[in-house]
């Protein structure tokens, strides 16, 4: 689908009409995100996460140029060789899915660009595939179905139905949980990507003897799943990753999502100032709460500017030596990069709750402390 | 696999072709009588989704909603029919496809501009919510039996018109000869506004029941769009009763064979590697469905050569 090609180039600071400055220390970001289409939700909100960071920091060195990829993988290539080669950015950011991340981020490094990614995390890029310039501020894509699989240990859960789309992501959702999850499995089911109806699943978890769910379904197919799992009488636990419980989707789900625990590096209550900040701020910004996706956006944007304060871009060693010092204070509290250049993190357990006429998530507990992830070891840097 | 889980799967089946039958219907119905090949008839879908699920929110009432998703889809049909479509008959169908997909981008962006990017919330009305018990111990949702109920309704319903009513007979007129017809005085501008505003109340109507189910977001219009584009190909273009079997047929192959098809391989296979392809060939099985329908009917099921 060839959509119109929504441009929006978004300068952060006014360059003031007589004021000269400085070339060095000037630092030129290029965005590319899905801000049409179904997915255009969570581009959304890294974009404003991002650019609240840039905004309160009112850092005049930073330039952001912000591209729509719809989701297409061929239209996020294009974008990027625009971005690389006519607008001259010296560091990218925004991909929201893996399979177009696959698609920029290997190329992008290669003509010496920094990525730092604020959502995706394939797995091909942490280990063997892991570079100098690519930096992760989310997660490893495996990470968040671990902190699920460890947290379905602590619940008891011994017999786990476990439901995931038929691609990548989806396969290395059940690697994931599995690699912490100790019980047996009750079924394991793929489904297809962007399928609507699950029926004919919940009549195989009915069937199965399960004692839970453990269910990857990101954005619509989550809240397919959730309306239809309310209403089918099955009554097991269901345990998944934050990507079906955001902020954006669960007033789309309502009350079929209460009680359900899922897990997540971020939470708008975790108590650190950072976080308390941010989420006044965000509010007061944009009129809504701030998701997981948010979150990494404004994280990425902090990243970025702590290691602008430290280094020039063009100096690319000193600048990479920077960033992975990670010296910003994160909403998620502590925040580290390993080897791999991917986060050390908490993983927690939440609740979906609700807040007077909002459906959102409330802190559980910890699940995963100090968490890298399980490639990082063949990441030879 | 017990007999139990067989019937409720069927069930499954049957539920998922009925809802394809109220989209294949309107665009089976137009492209018989007008010779048009309509991509924007997902956006209908979607139109009577949004509709509904604003409706819902203001009022509470699921059946103001399911009324405000009719009316919304019909006029939204009648005012492109006017305004695009009617231009598009005389054309051949590379250009149909070409102005039809134009519409999908515009009524995409402009629900997006209308209701913002997130999702939007609509549920089922809370009489018709949980499971009942049938006979022989299934347990099925009363919402997906009440869907079945409605489509089979408004399946007898079609019938009638088409079968038993003077619009009825000026429709099947149209699709045989649309000169002789005008030259008997027929509006045929009018007759084809009408056939359309059906065709599209109808992809409302299964929006807003499916929508209640699902998640109403923009672009669901497009994956219903290709299932029903299928089903009015096996069961011949222009027949509404082709259109009835073949959705069954479809719902019942892509439900069944997403169930079965990993099972059959978990005989010979290891079981993770068989539920991986299992499923991939399980979404294929439609489209094969299709191409053997299409070796032994090159017409479809119900299509006269």
């Amino acid at each position: 689908m060839k959509m119109k090609t929504l441009v929006m180039a978004a300068s952060v600071a006014a360059l003031s009409a007589g004021g000269a400055w400085a070339e060095e220390g000037k630092v030129k970001v290029g965005m590319i995100t899905t801000l049409s289409g179904g997915g255009a939700g969570l581009g959304i909100d890294v974009r404003d996460g991002f650019m609240l960071a840039a905004k309160m920091a009112g850092n005049e060195n930073l330039e952001v140029v912000i591209e729509d990829d719809q989701r297409k993988p061929e239209i996020a290539v294009q974008l990027a060789d625009k971005m690389i080669q006519s607008e001259k950015v010296d560091v990218m950011t925004g991909i929201i899915w893996s399979n177009l991340a696959m698609a920029v981020v290997p190329a992008a490094t290669a003509q010496g660009k920094f990525y730092l990614s604020p959502n995706a995390g394939p797995s091909a890029l942490a280990g063997k595939g892991c570079n100098k310039l690519y930096f992760n501020v989310a997660w490893q894509n495996d990470n968040l179905h671990e902190a699920a699989g460890a947290y379905a240990n602590d619940a008891g859960y011994k017999n786990t139905f476990m439901l995931a789309p038929n691609y990548p992501a989806g396969k290395d959702a059940l690697t994931g949980y599995k690699r912490t999850y100790e019980g047996e499995a009750a079924g394991e089911v793929y489904t297809d990507l962007g399928q609507t109806d699950y029926a004919a699943q919940i009549a195989q978890i009915r069937a199965s003897g399960a004692d839970s769910v453990f269910f990857f379904l990101p954005g619509g197919m989550g809240i397919s799943f959730l309306k239809q799992y309310a209403n089918s009488g099955v009554d097991l636990p269901v345990v998944g990753p934050a990507f079906s419980f955001d902020q954006g989707i669960l007033q789309a789900v309502g009350e079929a999502a209460l009680g359900i625990k899922n897990t997540s590096q971020w939470n708008k209550d975790l108590d650190n100032e950072a976080n308390k900040e941010f989420v006044a701020a965000f509010q007061e910004e944009y009129d809504r709460l701030p998701s997981l996706y948010a979150s990494q956006g404004y994280d990425t944007a902090n990243l970025l500017l702590s290691a602008m304060d430290k280094a020039d871009v063009s100096d690319a060693d000193a600048f990479q030596a920077a960033l992975k010092e990670a010296d910003f204070a994160s909403v998620r509290g502590k925040f580290s990069f390993s080897n791999n250049q991917h986060p050390i993190q908490d993983y927690y357990v939440r609740e979906v709750v609700k807040e007077g006429d909002v459906y959102t998530n409330k802190l559980v507990g910890p699940s995963l402390t100090d968490h890298a992830d399980a490639y990082a070891a063949d990441c030879k840097m | 696999m017990s007999l139990i889980l067989l019937i409720e799967q069927v069930l499954n089946g049957v539920q998922s072709g009925i809802m394809l039958f109220l989209m294949a219907a309107g665009l089976t119905l137009i492209f018989g009588v007008m010779g048009l090949i309509n991509l924007a008839h997902g956006s209908l879908y979607m139109v009577g989704a949004f509709a509904a699920a604003a409706v819902a929110a203001a009022t509470g009432s699921f059946l103001l909603a399911l009324v405000a998703a009719l009316a919304a889809a019909a006029l939204a049909g009648c005012l492109i029919e006017m305004t695009v479509i009617r231009r598009l008959y005389d054309r051949d169908h590379l250009d149909q496809v070409l102005a039809t997909f134009a519409l999908i981008l515009i009524f995409s962006e402009g629900t997006r501009f209308l209701f913002g990017s997130f999702p939007l919330f609509l549920d089922i009305p809370s009489a018709l919510s949980g499971p009942v018990m049938l006979p022989g111990g299934i347990q099925y949702p009363l919402y997906r039996l009440v869907i079945i109920g409605v489509g089979l309704a408004i399946a007898a319903g079609l019938f009638l018109l088409i079968a038993r009513t003077r619009i009825g007979i000026q429709i099947r007129a149209g699709e045989a000869d649309r000169e002789m017809i005008a030259a008997l005085g027929v509006d045929i501008a009018k007759l084809y506004t009408l056939v359309f505003a059906l065709g599209a109340a109808l992809a409302g109507l299964a929006g807003a029941l499916v929508g209640a189910i699902q998640s109403v977001q923009v672009g669901m219009g497009e994956p219903v769009l290709i299932l029903a584009f299928v089903v009015i190909v096996i069961g011949g273009i222009g027949s509404i009763k082709g259109a009835l079997i073949g959705a069954l047929l479809v719902g019942l192959t892509d439900t069944l064979g997403s169930v079965l098809l990993p099972l059959l391989f978990a005989n010979f296979m290891e079981a993770s590697a068989a539920t991986s392809v299992g499923s991939s060939l399980a979404s294929m099985s439609i489209y094969i469905l299709m191409a053997g329908v299409l070796l032994f009917k090159p017409t479809g099921l119900f299509g006269e050569a």
